[in-house]
């Protein structure tokens, strides 16, 4: 009989549970089910994967200025290349392009200093964005003032035009939408059924209808001899629409503030535009950017709805394109590369809202 | 309070910008086209020859000239243009409303349009025909060979109704195949998902140019209706009605009397009267439709006359290769007839 | 809420406008002012539009002849029928796309957003891949995208593959055998609604006798049995009385049978994959919303596992999921407008679009349009309200 006298070593994990293989067993290879979805998966990964790799990489033209560089059976990116100016910028004048260059420096930077945490002055950056920016866009994209020549309309285009769109429509709709879902939460009969009204009409259509009545009857609407520019008409219908789900969102924020904010403010003596705009608001607009980022990625996808109005966007100009008889037959190529576009500005927002989720949500996760 | 007054410079700030972007004006669309500095024009969303940007995104073809010579003779300016892109759906009412104070966009001249819609048509810059564009080995070479075949066409134009009216008065069937646009009309024919194209035959012509390879595909020698084409102004506004008819008749009469773009400083003394009265020598016919007495001079300095255009834009010395037919002068044996300036 | 901080001398009414109640209903008066207001002048401008430009208006054009033809209709349709029946026949189509939409979309999203919580690694990247490829991507571009690769990856009619001669598949569609039914047949339907009646009895006895009891049949398989079988067995029993109508190459198409064109194709599946990633992030979320806890409670009352999935976690996870689901959809019915991108005959395409340009009369044929859609929006709606009310769970 042996008596231990000093502790045993911790001896490793058996092989079998510690690193790749025992990964590979409990995650893919863990009993015959398993197994067989594992290879499935494999399988339809590379049934997927190779011909779409051949394609757009390995068998893909890149560089030339016609169609004849594009000898190969793989993808043309030629022609997205010949044609990325158009497809970024529309028919803008070339030598005025700067000034789109710049109006989107200016707000990635504004948009780059609200998202990353730690830069102070959130407040006056926000106002400065929801406020400022617009104003400094329209006279920057438009001119007319300061010496700029005026830039028509039916010549902006392409992912610009997209990004205006997405951008007005937001900036617009955000204080229709906190309007909206205050009336809607008010104890004022009239003001509330208004609101429900307002929210569930713009709510109940579709957007191309919407887009359709701007286009179409917007200006039926107006006193004889106004007419509206049809890019500010597809402006009005994208806002009206998108201020009904931007007021659900903030509605659902304004929810999650407790009953017990509002009343203590109200114990202060303060009114009701103090109690929200100094109480409630503030607190809810917190939580509720995730949701406004996500209403922003779907006003983002829908804009291309405006190209059936009329107006080239990214994905009406690449449409437009696919016809030009020099370039036809690369309808895929102009479809991937639009895609690519639209799903890595809709990713890397739908991941930013996702991470904002977590930040907000501690606790209760296992 | 504080976000009372952000509500109202709010209000107040959507409201400039909104102003900023719009024309108020007066009642006549001579005057709001004057106060704007442009005719604005409803076009097509793209068709070759007839309307249809090129590769600077300058508007081209025989329906762009008219906008163009409306906007001679009101400015004496033919770049004087802002070109609304309109496809069928939209074209009415963008012109009803007030969009557009001219459309000119290859539109057929009806009974229902002139009346109900509440259009005037201003004359026929085109008489033309609908008639099919089939695949070259389809094997097929009358239209009468035509039953159960899918047909594409476009949405919203007289085409479509014909094509009705066609294949039930000769007893066939078809599958109509409706696109929005030109483009996915053509589209449509080229990825097979119909047998044949129908449309008027200037823009089958012109639409066949835009294959791949347009020796694949053939026009069907029948013409199954009359589509005479011509540019559109809203009722209840006499003075441009008669501003744009007579900037169409002008070009008309300039190539019945010989003036061409190139001639017309020459000919302003040639001594003919009826020249003369054309290019404003002798009276003003202008000043009745509050333009100046160099209107129609403008017109053939700056756009050129009827013949000319049609040339550029569709016929011999465009790809689209149309011959005159009876788009031709009168004198020529065509039906173009414009009536005289007195 | 009846706050009132300012101490007051006792007696002295505050001034008007510091009276809660009547500042109420001013602001409310002046609501309705401004909205009328707003309303009239709408409605005045465009009446003097209207006279102005000599347009017809009313609702007369419904009952004119057409005159344009329409290449899929539920319903008889031809040249000669009114405009009022091609609202009819862009609704079907509408409801039709929908439907089918809605149940594709829910099988692919349940199935991608089940497999997106597998412990199978690869699965569930696999899921996570196409949840954010197709939900980042937006539908229209999705749209073109199915019906360009569908009308290139089709053959031409001459060259269709075929099934068995039977079923066709081609640039110009999908050609199915069309059943004719004779006479007979009406008892089919009748085994089925016999069967039905059955499970839902069977369902709910079983229901009865397991709490008395403890003891269960599986009614599921029971009932599936039952509402498939009866009516084959009746099928078989009167000598099948159906004859069937197979498409056959006339000319330059098929004619005969079911014909599935490829704008339906193209815009379901779209459509399908495009909701199909939503619902599987809301199916994911229902599922793990259920506490540990409960799986963990019925693990512990050795239920075995697929127990635990279908009488604990669905339950409560369809109480979470159905809410959104439902907004689905309901987008899924309002996206269906997009079909006029590609041409197939929906409502949008068919009466906002064509029917609108023939007659020029935009302000009724686009009311007309938005009233079916809010329509339907309200019914879902109200019917999302009735359920919300019956499987709210009452907390304390």
């Amino acid at each position: 009989m042996t008596i231990q006298s000093k502790m045993i070593e911790a001896r490793p994990a058996p092989n079998s549970t510690i690193g790749a293989v025992a990964w590979l067993r409990t995650n893919l290879f863990s009993g015959p089910v398993n197994t067989a979805f594992t290879l499935l998966g494999l399988y339809l990964l590379y049934v997927l994967l190779t011909p779409t790799i051949q394609w757009a990489f390995i068998n893909a033209d890149w560089v030339g200025t016609s169609r004849d560089d594009c000898s190969r059976e793989g993808a043309c990116w030629v022609f997205v290349n010949a044609r990325l100016g158009q497809f970024i910028y529309g028919l803008y004048p070339g030598s005025e392009i700067w000034r789109v260059n710049l109006t989107f420096a200016t707000f990635a930077g504004l948009i780059a200093w609200l998202a990353i945490p730690r830069l102070p002055y959130k407040r006056w950056v926000a106002l400065a964005t929801l406020v400022g920016f617009p104003v400094f866009a329209y006279f920057l994209l438009y001119g007319g003032h300061f010496g700029l020549p005026v830039v028509q309309t039916h010549r902006w285009g392409g992912l610009m035009l997209t990004l205006v769109l997405a951008i007005v429509g937001m900036v617009g709709a955000l204080p229709i939408g906190i309007m909206l879902a205050l009336g809607r939460r008010s104890e004022m009969p009239i003001v509330k059924s208004f609101c429900v009204v307002f929210i569930e009409f713009w709510r109940g259509v579709p957007l191309i209808t919407v887009l359709f009545m701007a286009s179409v009857m917007l200006p039926l609407f107006m006193p004889t001899g106004i007419s509206v520019d049809r890019l500010i008409r597809a402006f009005i219908g994208i806002t009206l629409f998108q201020s009904a789900y931007m007021a659900e969102v903030i509605r659902g924020g304004l929810q999650a503030i407790p009953r017990g904010q509002e009343e203590a403010a109200a114990a202060l003596g303060m009114g009701y535009w103090k109690r929200m705009g100094l109480i409630v608001l503030p607190q809810a607009l917190k939580m509720m950017i995730p949701g406004i980022v996500n209403t922003f990625i779907s006003l983002f996808k829908d804009t291309t709805l405006v190209m059936i109005i009329g107006l080239f966007d990214l994905l009406g100009i690449v449409q437009a394109a696919l016809s030009d008889s020099r370039w036809l037959g690369f309808a895929l190529e102009g479809y991937v590369f639009a895609a690519f576009v639209f799903w890595i500005f809709c990713f890397s927002m739908s991941r930013y809202s996702q991470y904002l989720e977590r930040k907000l949500h501690t606790g209760h996760r296992r | 309070m504080l976000s009372k007054k952000n509500k109202l410079v709010l209000l107040a700030s959507a409201g400039a910008l909104v102003l900023g972007a719009t024309t108020v004006a007066q009642a006549s669309t001579l005057d709001d086209t004057r106060n704007r500095g442009a005719v604005q024009c409803g076009v097509s969303d793209g068709l070759p020859g007839f309307s249809a940007p090129d590769d600077q995104g300058e508007w081209q073809g025989l329906d762009v000239d008219v906008c163009r010579a409306v906007a001679a003779a009101v400015f004496g300016d033919a770049e004087a243009v802002r070109y609304i892109s309109l496809n069928a759906v939209e074209r009415f009412t963008a012109l009803q409303s007030g969009e557009v104070d001219v459309l000119s966009r290859n539109t057929t001249w009806t009974t229902v349009r002139d009346t109900t819609l509440g259009l005037n048509f201003t004359g026929v810059t085109f008489y033309d025909g609908q008639g099919f564009l089939v695949s070259q080995d389809l094997g097929v070479s009358s239209a009468e060979e035509l039953d159960g075949a899918a047909i594409c066409t476009q949405s919203g134009t007289t085409t479509e109704l014909n094509l009705a009216d066609y294949f039930r008065a000769n007893g066939m069937e078809f599958d109509p195949i409706v696109f929005d646009t030109s483009e996915q009309t053509v589209g449509g024919f080229e990825a097979g998902r119909c047998d044949v194209l129908t449309s008027d035959t200037s823009q089958l012509a012109a639409l066949r140019i835009q294959l791949a390879d347009p020796d694949s595909a053939i026009i069907l020698p029948e013409v199954i209706s009359k589509e005479p084409l011509g540019p559109v102004v809203r009722q209840g506004d006499d003075l441009w009605f008669n501003i744009v008819k007579w900037s169409l008749f002008a070009m008309v009469n300039a190539e019945e009397f010989g003036i061409t773009s190139e001639n017309v400083d020459e000919m302003l003394d040639s001594g003919s009267p009826d020249v003369a009265r054309l290019l404003g020598q002798d009276g003003n016919y202008g000043e009745a439709m509050g333009l100046n007495a160099d209107w129609a001079y403008n017109i053939i300095k700056q756009v050129g006359n009827y013949g000319e255009s049609f040339e550029r834009n569709v016929g011999m010395g465009s790809p689209l290769q149309i011959e005159r037919g009876i788009n031709a002068l009168w004198t020529e044996g065509g039906i173009q007839y414009a009536p005289p300036i007195r | 809420m009846s706050v009132r901080p300012q101490a007051r001398p006792v007696g002295q009414k505050p001034p008007f406008w510091r009276d809660r109640a009547k500042r109420a209903l001013m602001f409310q008066i002046m609501l309705i002012a401004a909205v009328a207001a707003f309303l009239l002048y709408i409605v005045g401008n465009t009446q003097a539009n209207l006279a102005a430009r000599g347009i017809t208006t009313g609702f007369g054009f419904l009952s004119n002849t057409a005159g344009f033809g329409i290449v899929q209709s539920l319903i008889d349709y031809s040249s000669q029928s009114t405009y009022g029946r091609t609202f009819v026949v862009g609704l079907l189509n509408t409801l039709l796309v929908s439907a089918l939409g809605v149940l594709a979309a829910t099988i692919i999203g349940f199935t991608v957003g089940i497999a997106r919580l597998s412990p199978n690694w690869l699965i569930a990247r696999l899921a996570n891949g196409y949840i954010e490829i197709f939900r980042n991507i937006p539908l229209l571009l999705q749209i073109f995208f199915w019906y360009y690769a569908v009308l290139r990856a089709m053959p031409s009619a001459r060259d269709s593959l075929s099934l068995g001669e039977v079923v066709f598949l081609n640039v110009r569609g999908l050609y199915l055998p069309e059943p004719l039914f004779e006479s007979g047949f009406g008892l089919i339907p009748l085994a089925f609604g016999v069967a039905v009646m059955a499970s839902i009895a069977l369902v709910v006895w079983n229901k009865r006798r397991h709490e008395v009891t403890g003891k269960r049949l599986p009614a599921g398989w029971i009932s599936l049995g039952l509402i498939l079988g009866l009516p084959l067995l009746v099928l078989v029993a009167t000598g099948v009385p159906v004859t069937w109508d197979v498409p056959e190459l006339r000319g330059f198409n098929f004619r005969g049978g079911i014909t599935v064109i490829p704008e339906f194709l193209a815009l379901w599946l779209a459509l399908s994959i495009y909701t199909a990633s939503f619902i599987a992030e809301i199916v994911r979320s229902g599922i793990q919303a259920i506490s540990h806890g409960q799986t963990e409670a019925a693990q512990a009352l050795s239920l075995p596992r697929n127990l635990v999935l279908r009488l604990v976690v669905v339950p409560q996870a369809m109480r979470v999921i159905i809410p959104p689901l439902t907004s689905q959809y309901l987008n899924l019915i309002k996206n269906s407008s997009l079909a006029t991108a590609i041409g197939y005959p929906d409502l949008v395409s068919v009466f906002a679009g064509t029917t609108l340009n023939q007659t020029g009369q935009a302000i009724e044929v686009i009311a007309m349009t938005m009233a079916v859609y809010l329509t339907i929006s309200l019914l879902v709606s109200m019917f999302m309200n009735w359920f919300n009310a019956r499987v709210a769970l009452v907390e304390r």
